[in-house]
């Protein structure tokens, strides 16, 4: 409606701005309904109640020789759990990684033996492949060291760590912090 | 803002389709709240499409996963419950919607000229909500779902020559399997959207010819309002009315038109002692059964849906106005209302003899009816006019009978 027609129309109405509050607040409740009722519908898209329970995976690393990589899977994802020589924890706890994401080693690690992070490279998500001196990205070339700290691009963070717990001396709780 | 619209408007009449069509669309001031339901009829349909849309992000159309998958959306899917409750209540509330719909147009007669296309275009949308519905009950895969698609495929079997060709051409397999699965969900998927266009050339017909109205006359100009506000708080606070009663069943009693038996999993080795065709095919279904000959019932019951079609021809009164200003129709109309519920209920009780003999009684009521409107209907409007009508009425009806102009002037 164009401005002269609804003017001359308002003119005519009694109580005008009553009934201009009455009509903004219809559509104000109207919407807030509208949205109300559209959450649902979006939430169904979110994972469902058995793709969440996933999240917690009890691991056995007993079994994880000294320099091993053992890989996990957590919440559909990979999940690195390294077990490190001394001269390697040494070499970790004297460096702060790259300036690209500095970061202490004892940040990442609840027990210096055992590093636990998500196995995808934080560039665009590969699963890095394991080589001495840590972890080489194939997809675009990144590389961490053996905390999982990014040393190169073009990767911008360090692997991503995950909660987790050690439940006995050779049992670890993922996706749950003490 | 008013530029971009004006942007668009050089290239797209957008506002005056809003304008002609939604804002100053003239509609008859006496409308009732009768002609609220071809709007929640859209909004159902709306309904259905997002609710569907949303159950087959979850659902999967295969034979051993898919009574688990519904099991899943039920369990395990954020509000998976809600959605599929909404999608399945919908079912029922689109064909009582449907229904009533239908029942208003018979009785104010506004299928007769000049809204005969509006009326044939509707028994398309009926024909293809029944399709959908059909086809969208098998895909729970229970129970009931596979011995309802089971016993209604073989009903095309029927027919003459190559009957059993048809019945495993459209199952895809020797009997309903996951073949029959597969297309029920693709088409269950396809069909909402045919449906959605043939609204389209529904509600251009009706913006052709305009909405009837309870007094069953074309109304000149004066006497429509502009469908804004009016209407569209009319139709508003109906769809309020409709919201209360489907969010009853759907939060309080969902499981009110789901069989029991269809919670559990399709066993093509064992039919359910007593297998029912969801409510609204009952009176079909009926029909069906109450014709002993597998042919005849099947040629009775397509009759039953596709003999609506003929009411612009069966019903010859030239007497205008709907059942209101019709003394032997407006008899029809009832008899013919309870006749159905009869049939509901009848399709619902186990073929009994006693049963079966009410059933075939409802059934010749029902095709009786159809049958002597032609009769009926003339012989009102002698009998009507012989009595004396009103100078006015027979103005109207002069005028219709010389020009077939809608506008008495």
């Amino acid at each position: 409606m164009t401005t002269s027609e609804s003017g001359n129309k308002t003119e005519t109405l009694e109580e005008p701005d009553r009934r201009q509050f009455l009509e903004k607040a219809t559509c104000a409740v109207a919407g807030a309904g509208v949205a109300a009722a559209a959450w649902p519908f979006i939430s169904s898209m979110n994972p469902a109640s058995d793709v969440l329970s996933k999240s917690i995976v009890e691991v056995d690393i007993s079994q994880i020789q000294v320099d091993e990589v053992k890989t996990v899977e957590w919440q559909s994802k990979p999940v690195f759990i390294f077990r490190r020589s001394p001269t390697q924890i040494s070499a970790m706890q004297e460096s702060m990684g790259s300036r690209i994401d500095p970061q202490p080693d004892d940040e990442r690690v609840l027990k210096p033996e055992w590093l636990v992070v998500i196995g995808l490279c934080t560039h665009l998500g590969c699963v890095p492949t394991k080589k001495p001196e840590g972890w080489f990205c194939p997809c675009h070339g990144s590389r961490y060291d053996n905390s999982g700290r990014v040393i190169r691009g073009p990767a911008p963070k360090n692997l991503y760590l995950l909660p987790y717990q050690f439940v006995s001396a050779d049992k670890l709780l993922l996706g749950k912090s003490a | 803002m008013s530029k971009v619209i004006q942007w668009i408007d050089r290239r797209f009449p957008l506002s005056s389709f809003i304008k002609h069509d939604l804002v100053e669309y003239p509609t008859p001031r006496n409308l009732s709240y009768w002609w609220n339901f071809g709007f929640l009829a859209g909004f159902v349909l709306v309904l259905q499409i997002l609710t569907g849309i949303f159950l087959a992000m979850h659902y999967k159309p295969d034979a051993s996963l898919a009574f688990d998958s519904v099991d899943h959306i039920m369990r395990e899917v954020n509000y998976g419950w809600l959605i599929r409750y909404m999608h399945a209540v919908g079912a029922s509330a689109f064909f009582a919607v449907i229904y009533i719909h239908m029942a208003r147009t018979l009785y104010y007669g506004s299928y007769r000229a000049p809204r005969e296309l509006m009326w044939w275009t509707g028994q398309a949308l009926l024909l293809a909500l029944m399709a959908t519905a059909f086809m969208g009950y098998l895909l729970p895969w229970g129970q009931m779902s596979f011995w309802g698609a089971q016993v209604i495929t073989s009903l095309f079997g029927a027919t003459p020559f190559i009957g059993d060709e048809i019945v495993i051409w459209l199952r895809g397999d020797f009997a309903v399997g996951d073949a029959t699965l597969t297309r029920f969900f693709a088409l269950h998927y396809l069909f909402p959207f045919i449906i959605a266009s043939i609204v389209i050339i529904h509600l251009i017909a009706l913006h052709h010819v305009k909405s009837s109205n309870p007094s069953g006359i074309n109304l000149t100009a004066k006497n429509n309002i502009p469908f804004h506000p009016y209407f569209t708080v009319k139709d508003l606070f109906g769809l309020g009315v409709f919201l209360i009663i489907y969010c009853y069943f759907v939060f309080f009693s969902p499981e009110f038109f789901i069989e029991a038996e269809n919670n559990q999993p399709a066993n093509p080795l064992q039919t359910p002692p007593h297998i029912v065709p969801e409510w609204y095919f009952l009176p079909f279904y009926a029909i069906l059964r109450s014709v002993p000959d597998l042919l005849g019932g099947v040629i009775a019951m397509a009759l039953s849906v596709m003999i609506f079609a003929a009411m612009p021809f069966l019903d010859r009164s030239k007497i205008p106005g709907g059942a209101k200003y019709r003394p032997i129709y407006r008899g029809m109309f009832y008899i013919f209302v309870v006749d159905v519920v009869v049939l509901t209920y009848v399709g619902a009780q186990p073929p009994t003899n006693f049963w079966t003999l009410i059933g075939q009684v409802a059934t010749l009521i029902y095709f009786a009816l159809f049958t002597l409107l032609p009769f009926l209907s003339k012989f009102e409007e002698r009998w009507l006019r012989k009595q004396g009508l009103p100078a006015e009425v027979e103005e109207l009806i002069r005028c219709e009978e010389q020009c077939g102009c809608t506008d008495p002037k």
